[in-house]
């Protein structure tokens, strides 16, 4: 695999000269993208087949057969019809913040890491970066509320932009721990740290914090505030349609998956097999496998809680989740050194 | 490589300096302060080309993630009037002159007198993070901690301002949630006629 990909660029550099650096780039984005397209897309007929599931419903069934053709129809929809721009909206920034939603959720994959040579930018602060683009994530949200020029929208998205803010702050300390434990900022090295145990062992309550801290991050439900559709009709996304519409929801998709596969790297072993002996499934089914079962407790919690008060959910992540992820990475500090194993 | 790096630099620097223009020169302060924001990402993607790509991060998590999104949450919240604020703009003119004209040559002093140290040791063979960690912790602890202290006198001194004993009512999460059917429901016989 290394040989023929270094086969492919030397061919190319002789080919094209400089031009081919922008082209490599380019195809090599175009490769990760296209299969994350596809899970998102087919996230969302698996939410629905699922939650249908556990609510005794069918689901979508009638495009295609078990309903798979449904995100497809779903597209064209959405691809063919209008985009409408409310009269008094801030046209420039109204288009812009769907854009901005969308590429940070996207471009936050680019440090990824799949298996320990399959990975795009191969950045020794690769959980920073996430961090850093993740926390981008809030503008399209806040700027999509403003330029809508309503009060809905705009009720939405001051809701939202504190929450996400806030959850972030709990975010981060979650991350902590895992990074003291690695020596290490690359999500390379934080899985190849956990080679002996998982992180979720030493870590639990942490694990704990983190995914519901995604859960908050991402808007999902029960965390939902934004658009609460009993209050606020659709939240900031009320006055979107069409391709404008479809991007966020693609944004909060992709996001979803992100959490997830983050969750899978930094406290399920990212791409370790299980048991040792287990070693000859490739490492990426087990990481696909990790992130799956993350990403059905998303909807699993989605079928199963109702939504959580405003004042509740800041009260949680203040005054329960930032405590309790600062008071850990104090208990792993002293561990680590009492143990004798501070890496670096 | 070189140059395809070149004129990734050329673009950054160039969009940091037409977005910082824009934010000063724009009418809109929503405008003004989202030009803000990529004026602070065109400068994180100059620290990601030199090399630090610790800095960068650091640079668009808390500047963009934090700083201005509260300059967007204010800006968007108040009604201010920004073209009343700026009728007087000609008017001090000359005193914002002077001040930029002041600013302009104490950076140039600066450059003149600025020899670059040599490089002890590249982004290569030691990870920048750590590097930056070491020296802060050592060489440079005391400058470090003084900073954080002023950070926190910073926060104590917000929190001291705006918290007021006012008498709002609030909500006791904790004797919510204890609330149970048993002290909350009670069941009344209604005899026909007489209502409860």
């Amino acid at each position: 695999m290394a040989e023929f990909l270094a086969s492919i660029q030397g061919s190319g550099q002789e080919l094209l000269g400089v031009a081919w650096i922008p082209l490599w780039t380019v195809i090599k984005i175009a490769v990760l993208l296209a299969p994350l397209m596809f899970c998102v897309t087919y996230l969302t007929w698996a939410e629905r087949r699922i939650i249908g599931a556990m609510q005794v419903r069918p689901g979508p069934n009638r495009v295609g057969i078990f309903g798979l053709l449904q995100p497809l129809a779903d597209a064209v929809k959405l691809f063919v019809k209008e985009t409408l721009i409310p009269t008094g909206a801030d046209v420039p920034v109204f288009l812009l913040a769907p854009l901005i939603t969308l590429g940070a959720a996207l471009v936050a994959w680019a440090v990824v890491p799949f298996s320990a040579e399959l990975i795009l930018a191969d950045v020794n602060i690769g959980i920073l970066y996430v961090l850093a683009i993740s926390s981008l994530g809030v503008y399209g949200v806040l700027v999509s509320g403003w330029a809508s020029n309503s009060r809905y929208a705009f009720l939405g998205s001051m809701r939202s932009a504190a929450q996400m803010v806030s959850y972030e702050v709990a975010l981060g300390f979650t991350i902590i721990p895992v990074i003291m434990l690695a020596g290490s900022l690359s999500l390379k090295d934080i899985v190849a740290a956990q080679s002996d145990m998982w992180n979720i062992i030493p870590l639990l309550p942490l694990f704990v914090i983190y995914f519901i801290s995604g859960v908050a991050e991402t808007n999902r439900a029960p965390f939902d505030m934004v658009e609460a559709e009993a209050e606020l009709v659709a939240g900031f996304a009320t006055d979107y349609s069409a391709m404008a519409y479809g991007m966020f929801f693609l944004g909060e998709y992709a996001n979803m998956i992100l959490v997830s596969t983050l969750g899978a790297l930094m406290f399920l072993g990212g791409w370790l097999p299980p048991l040792a002996f287990l070693g000859f499934i490739p490492g990426i089914v087990w990481l696909i496998i990790k992130i799956g079962v993350l990403l059905f407790f998303f909807l699993w919690i989605r079928a199963t809680f109702p939504r959580y008060r405003y004042d509740q959910l800041m009260r949680l992540g203040w005054k329960v989740f930032l405590p309790l992820s600062l008071f850990w990475i104090g208990v792993t500090g002293v561990v680590l050194h009492l143990t004798g194993r501070v890496p670096g | 490589m070189s140059s395809v790096a070149d004129v990734v630099f050329y673009l950054f620097a160039a969009v940091l300096l037409i977005a910082a223009t824009r934010v000063i020169s724009v009418r809109n302060p929503v405008h003004a302060a989202l030009f803000l924001v990529l004026t602070f990402f065109s400068a994180a993607g100059l620290f990601v080309l030199l090399g630090a790509e610790f800095l960068a991060a650091i640079l668009v998590m808390v500047y963009m993630g934090a700083v201005a999104v509260l300059f967007l949450f204010v800006v968007m919240l108040l009604d201010v009037d920004f073209a009343a604020l700026r009728r007087g703009a000609r008017r001090h003119l000359p005193l914002g002159l002077v001040i930029g004209a002041t600013i302009l040559v104490e950076m140039g002093a600066l450059l003149l007198a600025y020899h670059p140290a040599t490089p002890t040791a590249t982004g290569e063979e030691v990870a920048n993070t750590l590097t930056l960690g070491r020296l802060l912790y050592t060489r440079y602890l005391y400058p470090f901690e003084i900073a954080s202290l002023v950070l926190l006198l910073a926060l104590v001194g917000a929190i001291v301002l705006t918290l007021r004993q006012r008498r709002v009512r609030r909500q006791c999460i904790s004797l919510q949630v204890a609330r149970t059917s048993a002290e909350a429901v009670t069941l009344k016989k209604v005899a026909p006629g007489e209502g409860a």
